[in-house]
Order: C-alpha cells, then sequence, then structure tokens
C-alpha cells in the first residue's frame, strides 16, 4: 500500500511541468445567522501544468465551493488562488467550467452554444473559423449531427457533451468540471467519462474534477484529491494513479492494482 | 407535414381541431373522429345553451317591461289607454316597445344593420374620393394636403380606431415598461427604490390616469391640429396596461437561472452582451407574459378611456348609442359587446402566438 503513494509511479507526461493551479491557505467563511460557518480552512494545493486531478470527498465537504472559488464564481475569503503565476481576479475563460446541470443557453442550438463562448476568445478569428473551431468540438464529442438542435431538443447526455464542447473551445488554462456526470445514468456517464478523456488527451488541458464516484476518479485522474468532511475542511490525503494513458476503461479495471486504488478511496471515504 | 400543420394549430390555439386532421389523413378515423365531435360538439352545445338562456331572459324582461308599460297607461289614462299601449306592442310599432335588454334575434338584425351603413358610408366615401380625385391631385401640386371624407364613420371605421389607439397604446407600453423593467430588474437597490411608486400608481384607475394625462397633454400641445383626443387616449391607454409588464420584465431580469449568470461570468461578457444574449432571452417567457395581460388590459381599458376623452372608437360607439336611445340603440351596444369580446380574444391569441415563436421551452 505504501508504495501507491510515492510520487515515483507519478505520470511521465507531468515530469518538469510548472505548477498551472496553486491555492494558498485557501479559506472560505459564509455567514449564518448563527455565526459564522468555515467550509475551506487553510487549503493548500498545487496541480501541475497537464494534470488531470480528481476531487474527492463527502456532499457537503465543500468540494464544489472550492471549485466555484477557483472558476471566480465564488468570492475568496482567505488566502490566495494562483492561476499560470498570476492571482485570479474574478471569473474568466481561461478557467472554463462544465457544470453540473449542463446549463446550456436553452434558446440557442448546439452550435450558438459553443460560439457564445468562442466569439468571446477568438474575436479576432473569420466567422469561418469560428464555426470551424465549433465543428471541430462538437464533433469531436459526438455530435457531428446535431449542431443546429435547440439545446432543449438534446438529451442530458447530450447537453452535456454540448458542454464538455463549449468548455474545451474556450481554449482555457484550466477545465473544471463540478460533478459533470452526476445528473446522468450510468451508461451515458461511462459514455462521457471515454467522450471527456479522449479530447482531454488531444488537448492535453490541466483539468480539476469534482466527483463523488470513486470509480470515475481513479478512470479519469493522475492524482486524486481526498478532501476531509467539513467544517474547516482540508486536503487530507492524495493518491498517484499511474496508469498509463491514453486509458480505457477495460485496462482499468483489470490492472491488478485496481482494486488497491479503490480500497484506499473508499477507506478514507469510510473514516 | 401533418405532425407540422398540427403543431402550427396547436401554437395559435387551435389544438381542437387535430383529431379532425388526423382523422381525415386516415389515421383511427373513428377514434380521432369522435375526439372531434366530443371536443367540438360539447362547446357548440354550450353556445346554443347560452343563446337559449339569453333568448328566454329577454323575453322574460321584455314581458315585464311591457306590462309596467301597460300598468302605467292603465293607471294614468286608463282602461283604454292600457289596451290602446297592448295593442301598440303587440304590433311592433317602434314609438312603444320596451326598452330593456335586447334578445339574440335582434342583436342579429342591429348587426345586419350595421353592416349594411357600413357598405353605405364605404360607397359614399368612394364616391367622395373619385368626386374629388382632380381637385386633390391640383392641390397636391400646390403643396397642399387633400381634401379628407368628414362624413360619419362606419362601425367598421370605429373598430379600427379603436385598433389603431390600442395598438399605439400597447407600443408606448412596451418601450415604456420593457426597458424600464430591464434597469430595475437588475438592480435590488433600484427595484426597491422604486417598489413603492409602481405598487401605488398599479391599481390607479384608468379614468384617474385619463384626467392626468388631459392635464399634461393640454398644456404640452398647442398645436390644434394635432389629434388630441387621440393623443389622450392612446397614453393613457398606454398607462393603465404598462403595470403587467413592468412588472413582470423587473422580475424576469432580477430571477434568471443563475447557472446562466454563471455561463456569463466565465466567458466573460460584457455588460451589453450579458443583456441581450442571456438576461433578456431567459425572461421572455416571463416579459410576454406581461406583454399579454398588457394587451388585454389596453383593450379593456380603451372602452371606457375613449368614452370619456370623446375619442373616435368602439367606446364612444357605445356611448352614443346610450345616449341615442333609438329603437335598437340596445341591441347595437350588445353588438359592440360581442364585437369588443372577440377582438379581444384573438389580440390575445396572437400574443400567444408570438409568445410560442419567440420564447424557448423548458426541456
Amino acid at each position: 500500500m505504501e508504495a501507491l503513494l510515492k510520487e515515483e509511479h507519478y505520470t511521465p507526461h507531468l515530469e518538469g511541468k510548472p505548477n498551472m493551479l496553486v491555492c494558498k491557505n485557501l479559506k472560505k467563511v459564509y455567514p449564518t445567522p448563527k455565526g459564522e460557518y468555515v467550509v475551506l480552512d487553510d487549503l493548500q494545493l498545487k496541480i501541475r501544468q497537464g494534470e488531470f486531478v480528481s476531487i474527492i470527498g463527502h456532499s457537503g465537504c465543500g468540494k464544489s465551493t472550492l471549485l466555484t472559488m477557483i472558476a471566480g464564481l465564488n468570492p475568496i475569503s482567505g488566502g490566495n488562488i494562483q492561476v499560470d503565476g498570476a492571482p485570479i481576479i474574478g471569473a474568466g475563460p481561461d478557467r472554463a467550467v462544465v457544470f453540473q446541470s449542463p446549463s446550456l443557453l436553452p434558446w440557442l442550438t448546439a452550435l450558438e452554444n459553443v460560439m457564445i463562448g468562442v466569439k468571446q476568445v477568438f474575436p479576432k478569428a473569420t466567422k469561418a473559423e469560428k464555426i470551424e473551431i465549433c465543428k471541430y468540438y462538437l464533433d469531436k464529442v459526438g455530435l457531428g449531427n446535431d449542431f443546429d438542435k435547440r439545446a432543449t431538443s438534446l438529451s442530458q447526455g447530450m447537453q452535456q457533451r454540448v458542454g464538455i464542447a463549449r468548455a474545451f473551445a474556450l481554449k482555457p488554462k484550466i477545465l473544471l468540471l463540478d460533478e459533470p456526470f452526476g445528473m446522468l445514468d450510468s451508461l451515458t456517464r461511462g459514455e462521457l467519462q471515454d467522450v471527456l478523456l479522449e479530447i482531454w488527451q488531444k488537448e492535453k488541458i490541466t483539468a480539476v474534477a469534482i466527483t463523488h464516484d470513486v470509480d470515475e476518479s481513479i478512470f479519469l485522474a493522475d492524482r486524486v484529491i481526498m478532501m476531509t468532511s467539513g467544517p474547516h475542511a482540508k486536503i487530507g490525503d492524495e493518491l498517484f494513479i499511474p496508469f498509463k494513458r491514453p486509458r480505457n476503461r477495460r485496462d482499468v479495471l483489470e490492472h491488478p492494482e485496481y482494486y488497491d486504488y479503490r480500497g484506499y478511496l473508499i477507506d478514507f471515504l469510510n473514516h | 407535414m401533418k405532425e407540422k400543420t398540427i403543431r402550427t394549430l396547436k401554437s395559435i390555439g387551435l389544438g381542437f381541431l387535430e383529431p379532425l386532421i388526423r382523422a381525415v389523413s386516415g389515421e383511427e378515423p373513428k377514434k380521432n373522429l369522435g375526439t372531434f365531435v366530443k371536443g367540438t360538439m360539447f362547446p357548440i352545445a354550450s353556445i346554443f345553451l347560452f343563446i337559449a338562456i339569453w333568448h328566454f331572459s329577454a323575453t322574460a324582461l321584455f314581458n315585464k317591461e311591457a306590462n309596467v308599460k301597460i300598468e302605467k297607461a292603465r293607471t294614468e289614462q286608463g282602461e283604454e289607454a292600457a289596451l290602446a299601449m297592448k295593442a301598440c306592442i303587440v304590433s311592433g310599432d317602434v314609438s312603444c316597445q320596451p326598452n330593456t335588454l335586447p334578445s339574440p334575434v335582434q342583436v342579429l338584425a342591429a348587426y345586419k344593420t350595421l353592416w349594411r351603413d357600413h357598405v353605405e358610408i364605404s360607397q359614399k366615401k368612394d364616391e367622395f374620393k373619385e368626386k374629388v380625385a382632380s381637385t386633390n391631385a391640383k392641390r397636391a401640386d400646390q403643396g397642399l394636403g387633400p381634401i379628407k371624407y368628414t362624413g360619419r364613420p362606419s362601425f367598421l371605421d370605429q373598430i379600427i380606431t379603436s385598433l389603431k389607439t390600442v395598438a399605439a397604446g400597447f407600443l408606448l407600453a412596451l418601450l415604456v415598461a420593457v426597458p424600464i423593467g430591464i434597469i430595475i430588474g437588475l438592480s435590488d437597490t433600484l427595484r426597491n427604490s422604486f417598489n413603492w411608486l409602481i405598487q401605488i400608481l398599479k391599481p390607479v384607475s384608468p379614468v384617474v390616469w385619463l384626467l392626468l394625462v388631459f392635464m399634461i397633454v393640454k398644456t404640452v400641445i398647442t398645436d390644434p391640429n394635432m389629434d388630441k383626443s387621440f393623443i389622450i387616449s392612446f397614453i393613457s391607454v398606454g398607462l393603465c396596461a404598462m403595470w403587467a409588464t413592468l412588472i413582470n420584465t423587473s422580475m424576469g431580469v432580477s430571477s434568471v437561472d443563475k447557472d446562466y449568470i454563471n455561463v456569463s461570468k466565465v466567458l466573460n461578457l460584457s455588460i451589453g452582451q450579458n443583456i441581450f444574449k442571456i438576461i433578456l432571452p431567459a425572461s421572455f417567457p416571463l416579459i410576454f407574459t406581461g406583454l399579454r395581460i398588457t394587451v388585454s388590459v389596453a383593450w379593456m381599458v380603451l372602452i371606457a378611456i375613449e368614452l370619456l376623452a370623446q375619442s373616435p372608437g368602439l367606446g364612444s360607439f357605445v356611448w352614443e348609442e346610450f345616449q341615442n336611445g333609438a329603437n335598437d340603440s340596445n341591441a347595437k351596444i350588445i353588438v359592440a359587446m360581442f364585437i369588443i369580446g372577440i377582438i379581444g380574444f384573438l389580440l390575445d391569441r396572437i400574443m400567444l402566438t408570438v409568445q410560442n415563436l419567440m420564447t424557448f421551452k423548458k426541456a
């Protein structure tokens, strides 16, 4: 078991890469009628460029709070967050978010939903180039035939595919995924994990995924970060997942050490 | 094709035709025809029931009024006069008919009279136009305005005038209430600061608005050539009707789904983009509900306002007929009532259709 935790196992694609995301002494306090409620306290986190990190923890432990703070959608109560060496100021397209609910704009088509972001990030591109970018990513998530479908006429799973395409099309420095597959049935969830990994493999974007599904966290990530339960939540432990990439589900599941990792995470969650 | 037709019909509120279309196109004809008959026959039967009740109550009222008239003749002038009055009423002579709720037949007759009147008047108008055509051409050459027909307007002309007033009032309400609603909706502070004003002004009666507008317009507009009564009535209509849109817009804007706002923040949309690409489309459903109420209210208060502002239209038509007291005046008022109702219904349907076309549906 000890062997699992050593960094020698660390995936080779991260060797020598600088830190992309640094959270220092991070603190989040919500005021309540009964006084202050400290969700996160003195939280330290470093994520390297190109690393895929899963954050796992019990419901209500503050993992979503952490993610929305990184996204800039939730003000920081103490400490700081640096992306690519610079402290964050508000939200921005350099930190793309895939929300738990797809959050597509229902009055737009799939393509327009991606386009609205592409227009922001590539203001100088010609219209044809922008459409090209949108179509490329929609194609990558398997929606090559549904460009002009209204968001509302897509299934939940397809909507989340558009959500993923929208996030990648922004060419962000960090991709933030807030329980992206939490609302999907397990079949669709598996499909979308594959889609996500496939496109991530190409883009190698630093990614942080919140999840409470142990298998999902292992399958997706280079490192699983375990958060203690709140209040005063912080990082309890971390686990490096050295399975070679590109990954496929069967290889991962049949890996001799898979159940050791799984057991380790479940152990943590049960204590 | 079939499904598309059905969808279109549904979106304009004619969904009850769906089974008929399905039956005609050969899809389970028996079952669909049954559904159609059930869905159509009962409403039609209810119309007949309504007319029957109306007919009998009108007859009862007629008899009561006739008896009163006869009794009055008897007590004032004696038995002979009473008999004469009775004979007169039975003969259908115009001079002595009881003045009460008209029966459906009388209303239909009044409708026909109004239509004939309209045909006559439009003929006169055409003749007039022909007569003055050459004069008007000359006047145009000299840079003068054409000579206009100034005769009595027909019933249809009145309807059109009313529709114009309502359209102008609605447009005013739209242009005032939607932008203000957006601005107020965007800021909690603004909403709180203006809430008292909105809550106080909202329940003010149309009549008071009219008087207020009258005070202002009379001072502001001094040009005698401008149609003051039209201006007063459309502004009053707009002011009475805009509140629903104002409140709904500000509510819609302030309650946009937080997910959409987050998307907008992540994409760093500018304030303008945020309003036009996220907030406005997201609040369209509520704005349109407000606009629908506005149209209904506008049409409802229009009659009262026209009546008081003495601007031409259905309102003044009703008032004139009431003052007129001719034999078929009451019937004409009922005709106007139905026409007002039907137009109100159609306006609402038009708004509903526009709403369905313009707004998204939640999945």
